[in-house]
């Protein structure tokens, strides 16, 4: 891979995950959200991918792809608990102001649903650009 | 405590699976921890279908929204007896099905996923039969159609992609069909929740768009549930699943497709409109002879119990073709009927293979004197499947078969009559292949079939020999059953007057 590429995919990776959870919590009140920003964030992963190979790209995410679509998954569903309890309904959310910021468990959802969306596609990526030879 | 689970029956068997999907996947490194978060699942998830089962035979409708907002807006999600019935059988197949898997599952198809997708299978197929908006169906179908192509791909090899193709290709074209109808639907009714599609539908006037809809509808179901001519993709992908994938999609798959049918066309239209009630009876004839003529002139096991689903799939539907609360009742006894008997022959096609090494008729053989358990156990599911006296399966035909001379549908019946003939034939095939004949090449060593494989077959077979013999409470719940299926005012009280969960605004 070039060397301008590779150089600047270190700056960019950074850049891309900073914007992806920007876009993460922006997507509260105005648009973005967990969907979006996992795919940013994904796409940041791809590019490290594109510009070393998988295997950084791998070692940069620490978790196995799917373990992140699980623990994405299991924290959406528990975001949807605390409704069960006051509601009797799923998904029916708890607020709390935290200084300025409204805070609720709709939040820990979109953290869920952002988490599944960079497993599932990663889970994908890494496997499309794995080099079977290795 | 247990106010609180009266209140809340509806979500644990879709928020339970889900869990336990997620646990599994979060498990990814753990084949053994994952298989013990899957059977905690499967566990629960039966337990919670049957609490929700009694709740809805004490209370009546059970219905919830979604996030707490209020009914035609929100996601509405609603069990009535036949839903609830439905959850609980699969939920039981899930459990059996888990069971057969600790035999069956080789280590290399847990490290492809096999939980997390058999979790999300059950997430998808219960909240199908639970839902009560139609888009919101849509969605499950889509959970189903992921991780369906997830299982029949298990072991990657060419045969299974191929499979997959072909049902992949197949269920696309229905999924989109289906969206175009609920497209056609939104925009001449601007509602998607079923019951207050009940409500607005018989106010709406008669136009092209609705006609073309109910058309679309049929179609789509028709293809997922396997009927005549559009059967023609399931034959040619569920023999290439592994058995236990196989048989929980015998089991459930196609009969998501015909429950749908039979929500959309009780609940949103009616099989009098427009000619629907000549196409159904047709097809219905259609799919019970060419699904029957199908599997005369197979030899692997897999390939015949896969025409016989679809050959069975059309009593079901003689039932939509009727439509009387009679055929209605006989319809429903006959899909719980049949999800057992069907997924426990696929379990035995399965046992067959471990006991003969192929699924193979013509090289199988002398299973009668080697393992006799296996042989009667063999004998009820199949006697049941052909409509012999003592078992289930004759009270599944009798009630359909009664409502169609009753229904001045004689020839219909007659149809049902000869395919079961043709049904014993094919058993016998089975039968006399790979229990009585002499094996055709000498057995090196009798390979024992495991507990794991015979204890979910003995359960599902007492299941079958229970309803043979006692058929009288299941007659009467499917006769309740349908008569609440059947009554649109019920479901429109039921999801449009909760009000007290959307926190006491109206």
């Amino acid at each position: 891979m070039s060397l301008i590429f590779s150089a600047m995919a270190r700056i960019f990776f950074a850049l891309m995950l900073a914007v992806s959870l920007f876009l993460l919590f922006r997507g509260h009140n105005e648009p973005g959200g967990g969907f979006v920003g996992g795919l940013v964030a994904a796409s940041a992963f791809t590019m490290l991918a594109l510009a070393e190979n998988v295997s950084v790209a791998r070692r940069a995410l620490h978790l196995h792809p799917v373990v992140l679509m699980g623990a994405g998954l299991l924290l959406a569903f528990f975001s949807g608990l605390p409704g069960v309890l006051s509601d009797r309904s799923f998904l029916a959310h708890w607020w709390f102001e935290v200084g300025s910021l409204h805070l609720g468990t709709a939040t820990l959802f979109d953290i869920g649903v952002y988490c599944v969306v960079v497993g599932g596609v990663l889970c994908l990526i890494f496997r499309l650009y794995e080099d079977p030879a290795q | 405590m247990a106010e609180f689970f009266a209140q809340t029956a509806l979500l644990w068997p879709l928020g339970i699976p889900i869990a336990a999907a997620a646990l599994c996947a979060a498990l990814w490194s753990s084949p053994r921890a994952q298989r013990t978060a899957s059977m905690a699942g499967l566990v629960l998830t039966l337990v919670a279908s049957l609490l929700l089962l009694s709740q809805v035979l004490s209370d009546g409708i059970q219905v919830k929204q979604f996030g707490a907002w209020a009914a035609p807006f929100g996601i509405s999600f609603m069990a009535d007896p036949f839903g609830a019935a439905m959850v609980v059988i699969s939920s039981l197949l899930a459990l059996a099905a888990g069971v057969f898997g600790f035999a069956d599952l080789r280590q290399r198809q847990v490290r492809s996923g096999f939980h997390p997708l058999f979790q999300g299978l059950t997430v998808g197929v219960n909240g199908a039969f639970l839902t009560g908006d139609i888009f919101n169906l849509y969605v499950w179908f889509e959970v189903m159609l992921i991780t369906t192509l997830g299982l029949i791909t298990l072991d990657r090899t060419r045969a299974q992609l191929d499979g997959a193709m072909k049902y992949a290709v197949l269920n696309l074209f229905s999924t989109i069909l289906f969206l175009m109808a609920i497209g056609l639907l939104y925009g001449v009714t601007g509602t998607l929740n079923m019951a207050d599609l009940a409500r607005v539908l018989p106010q709406t006037e008669a136009s092209s768009a609705l006609g073309v809809a109910a058309m679309m509808f049929l179609l789509a179901f028709g293809i997922k549930a396997g009927f005549f001519p559009l059967f023609f993709w399931l034959p040619a992908s569920y023999h290439t699943a592994s058995i236990v994938v196989s048989a929980v999609f015998a089991g459930l798959l196609t009969k998501v497709g015909v429950y749908a049918c039979f929500r959309v066309f009780t609940l949103l239209f009616e099989v009098e409109d427009g000619g629907i009630r000549t196409i159904v009876a047709l097809v219905a004839a259609g799919t019970m002879l060419f699904g029957v003529l199908g599997a005369a002139v197979q030899w692997d096991v897999r390939r015949i119990l896969s025409f016989h689903i679809i050959s069975q799939i059309g009593y079901i539907l003689l039932g939509l073709a009727i439509a009387t609360p009679l055929a209605l009742a006989g319809a429903i006894f006959y899909i719980i009927h049949h999800i057992i008997v069907k997924a426990n022959l696929f379990f035995i096609a399965g046992a067959i293979h471990r006991a003969t090494g192929t699924y193979d008729l013509r090289k199988a053989g002398g299973l009668m004197r080697s393992s006799p358990l296996l042989a009667l156990l063999f004998l009820i599911p199949a006697l049941s499947l052909a409509g012999i006296p003592p078992m289930s399966g004759f009270w599944a035909k009798f009630m359909v078969i009664d409502a169609s001379f009753r229904g001045d549908a004689a020839w219909l019946a007659a149809v049902a009559l000869f395919v079961g003939l043709l049904t014993v034939f094919s058993m016998s095939k089975i039968w006399i292949e790979a229990f009585w004949k002499e094996p055709p090449r000498a057995v090196e060593r009798v390979r024992k079939v495991p507990l794991a494989m015979t204890a979910p077959i003995a359960v599902l077979c007492a299941v079958t020999v229970a309803i043979g013999f006692n058929p009288e409470p299941l007659i009467a719940f499917a006769g309740q059953a349908a008569e609440t299926m059947g009554d649109r005012a019920l479901f429109i009280a039921a999801v449009l007057q909760e009000r007290h969960i959307a926190g006491a605004t109206q």
